[in-house]
């Protein structure tokens, strides 16, 4: 684990670490929640993808792991097109990304442990995942997880006894657990109060940072997004509509994302954020 | 239905000061009409059932005097007959149980093909339904009848009877939860690049596990009371002994087989309540 | 995520507390496993022939034979007839028992003997009550509708005694309040409330006593039980499996039937 973040870099040199071109998903309704969206990731950097509901954040998240299959277009995770891969290859890919989701969704009668082992399920044999037997190596780094996570002492706890807080951090760990190459990340914190929200951002960020993970975020709350990504991708009516760094980010951006209301109160400097958290 | 104070209404917009009607109905005489047309339907098609019966209502003249003798012949219980119908008693309990336990193995895969959202494709959840329907629609004993003529008479054909029945019953309700498990940890499940099997192990059946559990244990209490007449068709059990105590006319012996039932069948039924108010 | 000194086992906590008491649980499955095998008297050799004599069996029903549809049709129609006839019967008479097993309206010792009739009325098989009916009325489909009449009334007064105890009391009051007599809380109150479930609950059991008018015939209440219990027992096994066939599509017909018209109620 040690190693990666130089491979990374490395890698990042030759190609992106993600590359998604004309990415297109037409509903069979005829709703076009994404119209040709490209974009590349070349260092690991946290990328908020802002836009008002319905824009396409979710659904382009989804395509990315293929959660919901895109109609055309193309997702490069490091070399492999993600969006031409059959059942067996896709279970390959989606091992290498995690993913965080604003319900948590977390097997809520299992424990959190059996949650945060459950990112080891693409390495693991059916049988070892039916029996709970994982690798010795995966239990201590399930335990070192959920110290990490902060929830060290409630490996047996059921999920369903959590707060809203804690359920995200066993959402996180389990995705980490993954040791992905991408964390995508939808809506963290749609579902916590304020500062839980602050707290479950700083440690997304946090971690995308120790493992030099690339990290793509929706989500609804600008300032959130501008206090936590380095990166921030703007979708309007499944087009991008702003792609650049935090410091662009203006009202008149804005304006043009959701449409016109008064921005200056929204818009914040990062180091005020974080004097105030 | 909406359309029901118009009458009133109609009165007071026709400009008729204060004259208020001076009868209420409740429907709207199309209502009025479409239910006892009802009505009508429902009571000819009862008619015909009687009338096409022949029933011969002479026969029940003297039904309660009957019933009277019936009961005067069963009294008192012969209780020296309770020591050997303790053994077909454990049977019977034998029966529904070993019954059941097969049933739930089998159920689970079963549900998984009948629930749309695991079946793997048209025709598999085609059979999956047409299986269940199959198991549901034949009852137990009818089911003990078409296995007593494949293992012989004996408890087998019971457990097997008690696990055809179950299985149906079972995975109706098991694939009706699977279909309605919460979506979002199956989706975080398959995310984490889980094989379809894992998903449904790890995301799916925890979350249909209580009802896996409380419909077995409802079962169970069930097919105690079929194994009871399971020995009517051969299919083992105390149905058996009861069979032969009517057939030989020993109606004390009856009625000490009826009481041992009862009370195993209240039992049961307390059981299974307990353990179903226990894990809910 | 440093390595530390981090446990490398784990084991899920015990669906029954402690792990002592889920291998107590599983030891004493597989006791019981032993013993109720051991006490069924299972003959292998039996068992094994079995499966021979399955598909020996199962060879004899295929095709199943509808040539003798009159028959059959006869069976099916007097099953119809005795589940309508006594779907009838059940609703009439578990009126005025439910009403007795309700604990919000009834006395207290009128409450308890309907109670003791129903839980000893449900506690018996439709097939062990036929038997009875059969002794006293003979063998044919008056027996059956006796049968299937008399645990509907069980079943419906049960299911009305519920819904009249779950009534919303303040109705009630109200009623009573205006110096209303029972029947008048009864058909002002309770009836307006308990009527829509009621009558989505007969249906239930019209379709319940189509299932169940399959088997009274066992014994020789009448319907097409009787008719499937004749050819088995003649092993005309493949008329029994055209017999088979009906019953299913006849149960599953009654079934989507009976789905429809709740949903339609509620």
């Amino acid at each position: 684990m040690a190693a990666a973040p130089e491979e990374k870099q490395t890698e990042s040199l030759e190609r992106p670490l993600l590359a998604i071109d004309s990415l297109t998903k037409v509903y069979p309704g005829g709703t076009r929640a994404l119209d040709g969206v490209s974009f590349a990731i070349r260092r690991p950097e946290v990328i908020a993808v802002i836009g008002s509901s319905g824009a396409g954040k979710s659904t382009l998240i989804r395509c990315i792991n293929r959660l919901v299959e895109p109609t055309s277009g193309s997702i490069l995770l490091g070399a492999t097109d993600i969006v031409r891969l059959g059942a067996k290859d896709l279970r390959q890919a989606r091992r290498r990304i995690g993913m965080i989701f604003q319900e948590f969704n977390l097997v809520e009668r299992l424990t959190v442990m059996e949650n945060i082992l459950s990112g080891r399920l693409g390495s693991v044999s059916f049988l070892a995942s039916f029996t709970r037997r994982y690798p010795a190596a995966d239990v201590a780094n399930a335990y070192a997880m959920l110290d990490r996570v902060g929830l060290a002492g409630l490996h047996d706890s059921r999920a369903d006894a959590l707060s809203g807080g804690q359920r995200q951090r066993v959402g996180i760990g389990r995705a980490l657990m993954q040791n992905p190459d991408l964390l995508l990340v939808d809506e963290p914190t749609a579902s916590l109060d304020p500062k839980t929200a602050r707290q479950i951002m700083r440690l997304i960020r946090a971690l995308a940072e120790e493992g030099a993970t690339p990290a793509l975020v929706n989500i609804h709350d600008v300032a959130l997004a501008q206090g936590f990504a380095d990166r921030i991708i703007g979708l309007k009516a499944g087009k991008v509509a702003f792609d650049g760094p935090v410091a662009e980010l203006t009202p008149a951006v804005l304006t043009d994302i959701y449409g016109a209301e008064d921005w200056s109160q929204t818009i914040r400097r990062e180091s005020e954020e974080e004097t105030s958290a | 239905m909406v359309q029901r104070p118009r009458a009133d209404k109609a009165a007071v917009s026709a400009g008729v000061q204060k004259r208020y009607p001076e009868v209420w109905r409740r429907h709207t005489p199309r209502e009025t009409v479409t239910n006892w047309l009802w009505v009508a339907a429902v009571a000819l098609a009862c008619a015909w059932s009687v009338s096409a019966l022949d029933i011969e209502w002479a026969f029940f003249k003297d039904a309660h005097e009957q019933a009277i003798d019936l009961g005067q012949r069963m009294w008192p219980p012969r209780w020296s007959y309770l020591p050997s119908i303790v053994a077909p008693l454990v049977e019977t309990i034998h029966i529904a149980t070993l019954g059941t336990a097969i049933a739930v193995v089998f159920s689970i895969p079963l549900a998984f093909l009948a629930a749309r959202n695991t079946t793997a494709n048209g025709f598999t959840w085609a059979l999956g339904r047409a299986l269940l329907v199959a198991s549901r629609s034949v009852n137990t004993v009818i089911w003990g009848l078409l296995f007593v003529a494949i293992p012989g008479p004996g408890p087998l054909a019971g457990i097997a009877a008690v696990a055809a029945r179950s299985v149906g019953f079972l995975a109706k309700l098991v694939a009706e939860a699977i279909e309605e498990a919460d979506r979002g940890p199956i989706e975080a499940i398959e995310a984490t690049g889980a094989g379809t099997f894992q998903t449904y192990v790890v995301a799916i059946l925890p979350q249909v596990m209580p009802v896996l559990i409380g419909t077995t244990v409802y079962r169970w209490d069930i097919n105690v009371r079929e194994s009871s007449v399971l020995g009517f068709v051969g299919a083992g059990g105390i149905g058996i002994y009861l069979y032969a105590s009517i057939n030989q006319f020993a109606w004390q012996q009856v009625l000490v087989a009826l009481l041992v039932i009862l009370v195993v069948v209240i039992a049961s039924e307390a059981v299974s309540a307990w353990i179903r108010e226990r894990i809910s | 995520m440093s390595a530390g000194p981090y446990p490398t086992v784990w084991r899920a906590p015990s669906f029954f507390g402690t792990r002592a008491r889920q291998q107590a649980v599983v030891i004493a499955a597989l006791i019981y496993l032993i013993w109720s095998v051991s006490t069924l008297h299972i003959d292998a050799r039996r068992a094994l022939a079995g499966f021979a004599r399955a598909a020996d069996l199962f060879a004899r029903m295929i095709p199943p034979d509808f040539s003798r549809w009159e028959l059959l049709l006869k069976g099916m129609t007097e099953s119809l007839q005795m589940a309508l006839a006594a779907t009838l019967a059940g609703v009439l008479l578990s009126i005025p028992l439910g009403i007795a097993a309700a604990r919000n309206l009834a006395p207290r010792p009128v409450y308890l003997a309907a109670r003791a009739l129903i839980v000893t009325g449900r506690t018996f098989h439709e097939v062990i009550i036929a038997i009875f009916f059969v002794k006293l009325f003979g063998f044919g489909p008056v027996a059956g509708l006796l049968t299937l009449a008399l645990s509907s009334v069980i079943f419906l007064a049960k299911m009305l005694a519920e819904d009249i105890e779950n009534v919303r009391a303040g109705p009630i009051e109200a009623v009573r309040a205006t110096g209303a007599g029972f029947w008048q809380v009864v058909v002002y109150s309770v009836v307006p409330q308990v009527l829509p479930r009621s009558v989505g609950t007969a249906i239930y059991r019209l379709d319940a006593n189509v299932r169940h008018s399959t088997i009274v015939g066992i014994v020789g209440a009448g319907g097409i039980g009787q008719t499937l219990s004749a050819s088995f027992s003649r092993y005309d096994y493949d008329f029994a499996a055209a017999i088979l066939l009906a019953i299913i599509a006849l149960v599953a017909l009654g079934e989507w039937f009976s789905d429809r018209v709740r949903t339609k109620l509620r």
